[in-house]
Formats: C-alpha cells, sequence, structure tokens
C-alpha cells in the first residue's frame, strides 16, 4: 500500500461524485491509500485569483499548509481535479521560486498558526500518480472486463500537462500518457487531436457564446472520429462536455449525443465492478449506448433512449478552429 | 524564465509605474516586462475571437502605458486560464497570472467592463468566505437569476437531472475552522494594500 495526502476539491463532494464513487472503487485494487487532508477548503479556482492573486494563492497554500502537518510521512499530495491540482502545484512552484512570495503568504497564513514550506509535499494529479507510481503494467493485470470494441476519445484537457511548470508530460499539446492507460484497459482509443484543448471552463457562466463553441469543437472532433465516450480527468470538463452539451446542440441546432466518462470510471468498469458503483447513471448525456459495446446494459434516460449520434447540418456557422465536416456518406 | 534572466528586464521596468502596478498585483513574476509582440498568444487562444484586444495588443497597452484602455478591456476576462499561450510564449510569459492581475486591478477600480465575470467571481468568493467551500447550487442560482435569467428555461432538464443524480445539493458545505480561513484572508488583504506606490488609490476589496 502506498500512501498519499488526498485533496478532493469541492466538485467531488458534488456535480463530480462519480468521479469520487468511481476513484474509491479502484484504489484497493491500485494498492494506493487515500488520507484526505482534514478541513480542507476550496480552492479557489480561477475565482479568487481574479479578484486578488495574494488572496487567491493564500487560500490554496492553506491547503499546503494543513496538508504538510498532515503528512505522516506521505509526501505526495494527490488532486483528481485538473483545476485544484493546477492550482496546489503552482502555488508550490511560486513558494520554491520565490522566497518573497512564501514570505508574504506565510505571513497571511500565520493568521490561523499554518505555514508552508514550497517544495515540502509533491503536488501530483490523480492520473499521474497511477500512470507514474501506479504503473501501466499494475493497471493491466487488474483488467478483467477488457473494454474491447468500446472506441473511447482520451480528453486530458489544459490543466494537466499545462503549464507543467516543472516539466513532467511528455507534452503541453499532445501527450499520450492518458491514451496509453485506455490501451491498457483494453479500449480501442481514437485519435483525438483536441486531447489538450479546453473545454470552456467558466466561460458556461460568462459567455456562453465561448463556452458553446469550445464544446462544439470537442464534442464534433469526438464524433468525427465515431467515439462511443470521451475519457476525461477533470470535474470542470466532465460538466461542461455532459451537462451543457444539450445547450450547445440547442445553440448550434445539431444533435450530438457524446457521453463523457471519469477515467476512473472506465478503470472500474474494466476492473469488473457494477455501473452503479461507478456513479454510472449520473450523467446527463447517458452513455448507455456506448456501453452496450462492452456487453454492459445501463439504463438510459427517458427522453434519450439509444439514439445513435446524429450529424445535422449547423444552421449557424461556428468561428474559429477549423473543423472536418462529416462526409455527405456519413450522414 | 528564470527570474535571474529577467532582471534586465525588470530594472528597465523600474520607473514603468502601469506596468509596475500589474506585475505587482500578480503577485508573482510573470514577466511581462519581456514581452517581445510577437503575437504567439493570440494565435494560441482558444478565446481571442471574442476579445476585444488580443491578448498580444492588450499587452502593448500595458507596456505603453494605456491604463485606462488596459483596464477597460475585455480580454483578461475572456481567458481561459488553458495555458497553451504560456507554453508556448518564446519568453516564458506566464500569461494567465497577468490576466488575473489586469483583472484585479480592474475589479478594484470598478473599470471591469465585464460584470457578469466580475460578478460571478464574487459569487464564488463570497461563498468561500461564507463556508470555506463553493456552494454549486447557491451560486448557479444567483448568477442565473441575475445574468442569465433566458438561459433557464432551456436549462430546466439538465439542472433537475443533476439535482436527481446528488449531483447538485442543497446545503452547502462547511469546514470547521472557517474562522481561521477569514483570518488568513483578512490578512492578506491588509498585505495587499500595504505599500502601493503609483497606483490610485484603493477602493476596497470587492468581496
Amino acid at each position: 500500500m502506498s500512501e498519499y495526502l488526498y485533496y478532493p476539491g469541492c466538485s467531488l463532494e458534488g456535480s463530480a461524485r462519480a468521479y469520487a464513487e468511481s476513484l474509491a472503487a479502484i484504489v484497493a485494487p491500485l494498492g494506493i491509500e487515500l488520507h484526505e487532508i482534514d478541513d480542507w477548503n476550496c480552492c479557489g479556482a480561477t475565482e479568487y485569483l481574479t479578484l486578488s492573486p495574494l488572496r487567491g494563492h493564500a487560500l490554496i497554500a492553506r491547503n499546503l499548509a494543513l496538508a504538510r502537518e498532515q503528512r505522516n510521512g506521505a509526501s505526495t499530495l494527490v488532486a483528481p481535479c485538473s483545476a485544484c491540482y493546477v492550482n496546489l502545484a503552482k502555488t508550490d512552484r511560486y513558494f520554491r521560486e520565490s522566497p518573497e512570495f512564501g514570505q508574504q503568504i506565510n505571513s497571511a497564513l500565520a493568521a490561523d498558526g499554518l505555514a508552508y514550506e514550497g517544495g515540502a509535499l509533491r503536488v501530483r494529479h490523480l492520473l499521474e500518480v497511477i500512470i507514474g507510481e501506479v504503473g501501466l503494467d499494475a493497471v493491466a493485470a487488474h483488467v478483467t472486463r477488457p473494454l474491447r470494441g468500446l472506441r473511447v476519445a482520451p480528453y486530458l484537457g489544459c490543466l494537466v500537462s499545462r503549464p507543467d511548470l516543472d516539466g513532467r508530460w511528455s507534452a503541453h499539446e499532445q501527450p499520450h500518457e492518458l491514451d496509453r492507460l485506455l490501451a491498457a484497459l483494453g479500449a480501442d482509443v481514437v485519435d483525438f487531436p483536441l486531447r489538450t484543448s479546453c473545454c470552456g471552463g467558466h466561460m458556461t457562466q460568462i459567455n456562453p457564446e465561448t463556452a458553446w463553441e469550445l464544446i462544439r469543437r470537442l464534442v464534433e472532433s469526438a464524433d468525427h472520429a465515431h467515439a462511443d465516450v470521451m475519457a476525461t480527468v477533470c470535474p470542470m470538463c466532465q460538466m461542461n462536455i455532459d451537462a451543457y452539451q444539450g445547450e450547445m446542440d440547442r445553440h448550434y441546432r445539431a444533435r450530438y449525443r457524446v457521453p463523457i466518462l471519469f477515467f476512473t470510471q472506465l478503470m472500474g468498469l474494466a476492473f469488473g465492478a457494477a455501473p452503479e458503483s461507478l456513479g454510472i447513471g449520473t450523467e446527463v448525456v447517458s452513455p448507455a449506448v456506448a456501453l452496450a459495446r462492452i456487453g454492459l446494459e445501463v439504463s438510459p434516460p427517458a427522453a434519450e433512449q439509444s439514439e445513435p449520434p446524429t450529424h445535422e447540418r449547423r444552421q449557424k456557422r461556428p468561428q474559429g478552429l477549423p473543423m472536418p465536416a462529416p462526409l455527405e456518406s456519413e450522414r | 524564465m528564470t527570474a535571474e534572466a529577467l532582471r534586465p528586464a525588470i530594472g528597465a521596468a523600474a520607473n514603468h509605474t502601469f506596468l509596475n502596478a500589474v506585475l505587482r498585483a500578480s503577485d508573482t513574476e510573470p514577466g511581462l516586462e519581456a514581452c517581445i509582440q510577437c503575437g504567439t498568444c493570440g494565435g494560441s487562444c482558444p478565446s481571442a475571437v471574442s476579445m476585444d484586444h488580443t491578448p498580444r495588443a492588450l499587452f502593448a497597452l500595458v507596456l505603453a502605458g494605456m491604463r485606462d484602455e488596459a483596464l477597460r478591456s475585455n480580454t483578461p476576462w475572456m481567458c481561459l486560464s488553458c495555458y497553451f499561450c504560456t507554453v508556448r510564449c518564446p519568453k516564458g510569459i506566464r500569461i494567465p497570472d497577468v490576466m488575473y492581475g489586469i483583472k484585479s486591478i480592474a475589479v478594484r477600480e470598478r473599470l471591469s467592463p465585464e460584470r457578469t465575470g466580475a460578478d460571478f467571481s464574487s459569487a464564488f468568493v463570497d461563498n468561500i468566505h461564507r463556508f470555506g467551500r463553493s456552494y454549486e447550487m447557491g451560486l448557479v442560482a444567483r448568477h442565473y437569476l441575475r445574468h442569465h435569467p433566458l438561459r433557464l428555461p432551456g436549462l430546466t432538464g439538465m439542472g433537475l437531472s443533476m439535482v436527481a443524480h446528488g449531483r447538485m445539493g442543497f446545503r452547502p458545505q462547511r469546514i470547521k475552522r472557517v474562522d481561521g480561513l477569514r483570518a488568513i484572508l483578512d490578512r492578506a488583504a491588509q498585505l495587499e494594500e500595504a505599500p502601493n506606490e503609483g497606483t490610485q488609490p484603493e477602493t476596497g476589496h470587492v468581496a
């Protein structure tokens, strides 16, 4: 058993509870023990940094300081949410880079008797721990229900391989680590060039036209590659692609139905776990059609009984990136 | 880019009031003073199409000391913090950090052109002050009623699905030491308002 400090992040207790449930189902087989930081607080996403970088970093650093206090032998802090991960990693990095930064944040932390020291913890995204520390061989060894025939688009999102200030990823824009993990599960990994393109982040709340366009690119690209499902490592990406796909569809008068699952859910399925135990069934866009490909039956919500993905000519011209249009013969 | 490599550029920027204010507001060393105006940032930006200035043009405004134009630009508010520009920037400038710095000044001085973005951030941060955690239900209810009421009918189905599947709770989670967290944030706010030569007077923080 390897022990890790664990920072779940707010969304794993709410909109991304399926991520938390599926993670809980796979940690034991992988030999991971997670110790949740007692009394952790929200990382502030980008919202606190927007209003005040200094207060935003102090907010993030409180978690680092608590984790350091509670480390008890473990030295790696794991975050499953990409936004939380990038915040924790950045604040730790700035502590290491700049003594002035560290002094300033520590004098804020001192108001509640806390302190942090840059580099006291190794901050890692969950995916990195599974790939780099558990290892793909160990993952493959637990596969009892290979995801053979399931076409998966490996959607890593922005904030794992970027900014990657410590340079641990094979590439910033087209890294293939997630592809390899999905392949180890037996999945048919499709070519997905938008693997690290942005899902729109909080733009669904601020400027929805921007968000819809970014969601469209991703969903259209996955659909074009005939992906049955997208795999994600981030609650924000999952939320935007899953919950806002319908609104995007209406905006463009399109009818995409590309489901998106957390990579931990796909791992759980490959390890033989029951779909319900992995939070499957909590999606807005049902993965029922996709999961039927690996012989699993989950009941789709009434409204979208096994409707295959369809392309419909968009009525509004999207702006921005060129995207291949589906061939006439595929319509 | 190491801080050391930037020293000469920082020296050159020493008397540049607005650039300094932006650098200081970023609270890190984002390296904006080294910008060579190549435009790689705008060419890499997935939301540039929604911006009134490309990131490069915004940085030109900052470097030219065009304070009002820069602070009234919607550009930093359209930034997604996706770091495409950052990993491509030949000078290693940490562009999202610069954007946070500019936004924080714009909010403080009430020059932000983007009420929706600033309000969303404020609502999010309010919940953190109250509970120590994000509170998705409270946040979206407040934000959509105020800024996107016309989207609500179309989003009802999605919202009901989220609630039905336990993805949206009615009750906020609260941390134990929320007072301690507030003390930390208050102390940070005091540090922020400490020495601040060269900028307009602070008008209190929005939160």
